[in-house]
């Protein structure tokens, strides 16, 4: 069949039901064609083959066989059972045939020409008897060290393949990884149509586990090294995504639970879906304040998952008791998990793919790693990690709570893991030092898409919870804490000083005016008493002058009469 | 020579039961038979039986003798149980495979 993978039908593939692979490889292995699988030992290629396997019998209605070469079934279902896989109840249930074939030289002797058809037979017995679609081979290798002439054995092999092919067969084929090449026998001769290639690799003591798809013919596949993880859940990879920016955004707002930070950001609160960095020196309060966000969280029933490097889940639920908060109660309601991890448990890498699939399983609406600052490496790597985490929340549209520890709390960038720019919103948490305290302030550095407060303010941490305070800012600078209070209580008595001398000199204006009022009182008396005498003086003249002229007609009628 | 190694070798009844797997009546297949009855004749002479297994035809047998290769012969008895693969071609190894001659005297 002509494969072409620009303009053809896609390649029918067969889902592994692997977290992240099936991502990876654009829907999973081909199917009805050979898959290889190969790496060094213990790198997990076994623990691939049957997880495929049994998700495809349990998932996706694809019986399987797994023909073992090394372990027997017995040992087989015991180690799997590990993992929560009933491998005998599959049996049972006809979705799962389990051969194991021995392969011991000893026991052979070789004595002509032969063939592998008890193989084939064997193989198709076990097909036709579940009506398998999937078939696990491994290590098929292991028949060049129970079988003499290599050269049939390779004849044989290519038929085997050629067969699985013919019969539609999706099959994974597990091989050693060998010298200069893939596998000890040069498998991927036989096997060309995908390649996987698993990897175990020890750097500073820590080891990642990564997995290749080296090729994949008629398909497009992520080409990258991606980290795989393997614990008691099984087996997840973690799909590198693109760089695309292509999330979608809310505009929704989520409020912090302390009052007064909310009150620093114009719409209440952060956008639902940003990351929020949280950055100060040790012992400023970021554990605290990204406790209450998630206090605030939990009590609206969001779920949110709590990554921790420093400290145990208990710890953290026992010391924000101390600021008033509740959150075993949230652990307790399933609303709330911790993931405690020391950070040189794992490399980088690891860590992301176990927070990817602890995320991927709890479906939480608020990340908070604390603190990034424990995660060590190169510059580079922390950094692109972390870009890997914003970009992993975002695309899911949680909401991401980060803290970080500040050596020396200044604003040079070389501590920030150039993680600034990557945050949508950026607290910073400054303790100040004066008059021999500290006490702890709070800004907003940055707030994405909103207007925000650009003063400092200071907060408390008490039994009541976080209380932020407006910090004092006039003439003489900035103050807070206790310097605060002794500049408050200076002002305040100022303010009375000035208050009693206004009221002073208000009371001596008063006496001034009452004064002159008593003058003017005075003056009008004196007035009065001038008009008074003036009247007199009138009335005496005009008394005077009637009583001078009735004398002068008495005395001119007296002269008239003497002539 | 038979003469020489047969008490040393086969067991009190001295009785031979094997088991020949083929699948279907393919030239090795055929090969291995006649080689097989070749040299029981003129080793074994009445204290053996061949029993010719077809996976063609029984499938399901395959797994419990571990077959692998066809054609395989495999010893039942005297015990223990012992394997061969091919088409018998080689007397010499299928003498030796057979206990009927010490591995020592192999050139």
């Amino acid at each position: 069949m002509a494969l072409d993978p620009t303009s053809g039908p896609a390649l029918p593939k067969a889902r592994t039901g692997i977290v992240g692979f099936d991502d990876v490889t654009f829907g999973g292995l081909p199917a009805g064609r050979p898959t290889l699988v190969c790496g060094a030992a213990g790198c997990g290629k076994t623990l691939f083959a049957v997880t495929a396997l049994v998700n495809g019998a349990t998932q996706f209605g694809e019986p399987g066989v797994f023909m073992s070469f090394e372990e027997r079934a017995e040992d087989l279902a015991a180690n799997f059972a590990s993992l929560g896989y009933d491998l005998d109840g599959l049996v049972a249930d006809g979705k799962l045939a389990i051969d194991h074939v021995r392969v011991e030289r000893s026991e052979i002797e070789e004595t002509g020409e032969y063939d592998l058809e008890g193989l084939f037979i064997r193989l198709a017995y076990a097909v036709d008897t579940i009506g398998a679609k999937r078939v696990v081979l491994d290590t098929i290798e292991t028949l060049f060290s129970g079988l003499t002439d290599a050269s049939i054995l390779r004849a044989e092999l290519r038929r085997l393949f050629g067969w699985l092919r013919d019969r539609g067969l999706t099959a994974i084929i597990t091989g050693e990884r060998g010298e200069g090449q893939l596998t000890r026998q040069g498998l991927e001769e036989y096997v060309s149509d995908c390649v996987i290639l698993l990897d175990n690799r020890v750097e500073d003591q820590i080891t990642t586990r990564r997995l290749r798809v080296v090729k994949y013919r008629g398909s497009a596949h992520g080409t990258n090294e991606y980290p795989f993880l393997i614990d008691d859940q099984g087996i997840s990879v973690l799909p590198v995504t693109s760089a695309e920016l292509g999330y979608g955004v809310s505009n929704e707002i989520m409020s912090t639970g302390i009052g007064g930070l909310d009150a620093m950001l114009s719409p209440g609160g952060f956008y639902r879906g940003s990351s929020v960095l949280i950055s100060g020196m040790a012992g400023t309060g970021k554990t605290s304040i990204a406790s209450s966000l998630v206090d605030a969280a939990c009590q609206r029933g969001e779920r949110c998952l709590s990554f921790v490097f420093e400290e145990s889940g208990d710890q953290i639920c026992r010391n924000a008791r101390s600021i008033g908060l509740d959150l075993k109660r949230h652990v307790e309601n399933g609303l709330l998990r911790f993931e405690a991890a020391r950070p040189s448990l794992f490399g980088l890498e690891m860590h992301l793919a176990r927070m990817h699939r602890d995320i991927e399983r709890f479906q939480p609406s608020i990340v908070v790693l604390d603190p990034i600052s424990a995660l060590r490496g190169p510059n580079s790597e922390v950094q692109a990690t972390l870009l890997r985490m914003v970009d992993l929340l975002k695309i899911r549209g949680i909401t991401a709570v980060f803290t970080s520890l500040r050596t020396d709390g200044t604003f040079e960038d070389d501590d920030d893991l150039g993680l600034s720019s990557l945050m949508d919103a950026w607290v910073k948490l400054v303790s100040v030092e004066a008059n021999g305290e500290r006490t702890r302030t709070l800004y907003v550095i940055k707030a994405r898409g909103m207007s925000h407060s650009n003063q400092v303010r200071e907060f408390q941490m008490s039994a009541a919870g976080i209380a932020l305070i407006d910090a004092y800012i006039g003439p003489a600078g900035v103050l807070t804490g206790t310097a605060r209070v002794v500049q408050e209580a200076e002002e305040h008595a100022a303010t009375l000083r000035r208050r009693q001398e206004s009221e002073r000199r208000k009371r001596e204006v008063f006496r001034r005016r009452q004064g002159i009022e008593r003058q003017i009182a005075e003056l009008r008396a004196s007035l009065e008493i001038a008009e008074d005498e003036e009247a007199v003086l009138v009335t005496e003249d005009e008394a005077r002058d009637t009583v001078m002229k009735k004398e002068r007609l008495i005395v001119s009628a007296r002269r008239g009469a003497a002539e | 020579m038979s003469d020489l190694n047969k008490p040393e070798v086969a067991d009190e009844n001295g009785h031979y039961h094997l088991r020949l797997y083929v699948a279907g009546q393919t030239v090795k297949s055929m090969a291995a038979f006649a080689n097989l009855k070749r040299v029981c004749e003129e080793h074994l002479a009445g204290r053996y039986d061949i029993e010719v297994i077809d996976l063609v035809k029984n499938p399901q047998l395959a797994a419990g003798d571990q077959i692998l290769a066809i054609p395989t012969l495999v010893r039942r008895l005297p015990e223990p149980l012992k394997r061969m693969v091919g088409d018998l071609s080689n007397t010499e190894k299928v003498l030796v495979g057979l206990d009927i001659r010490p591995r020592a005297f192999l050139p």
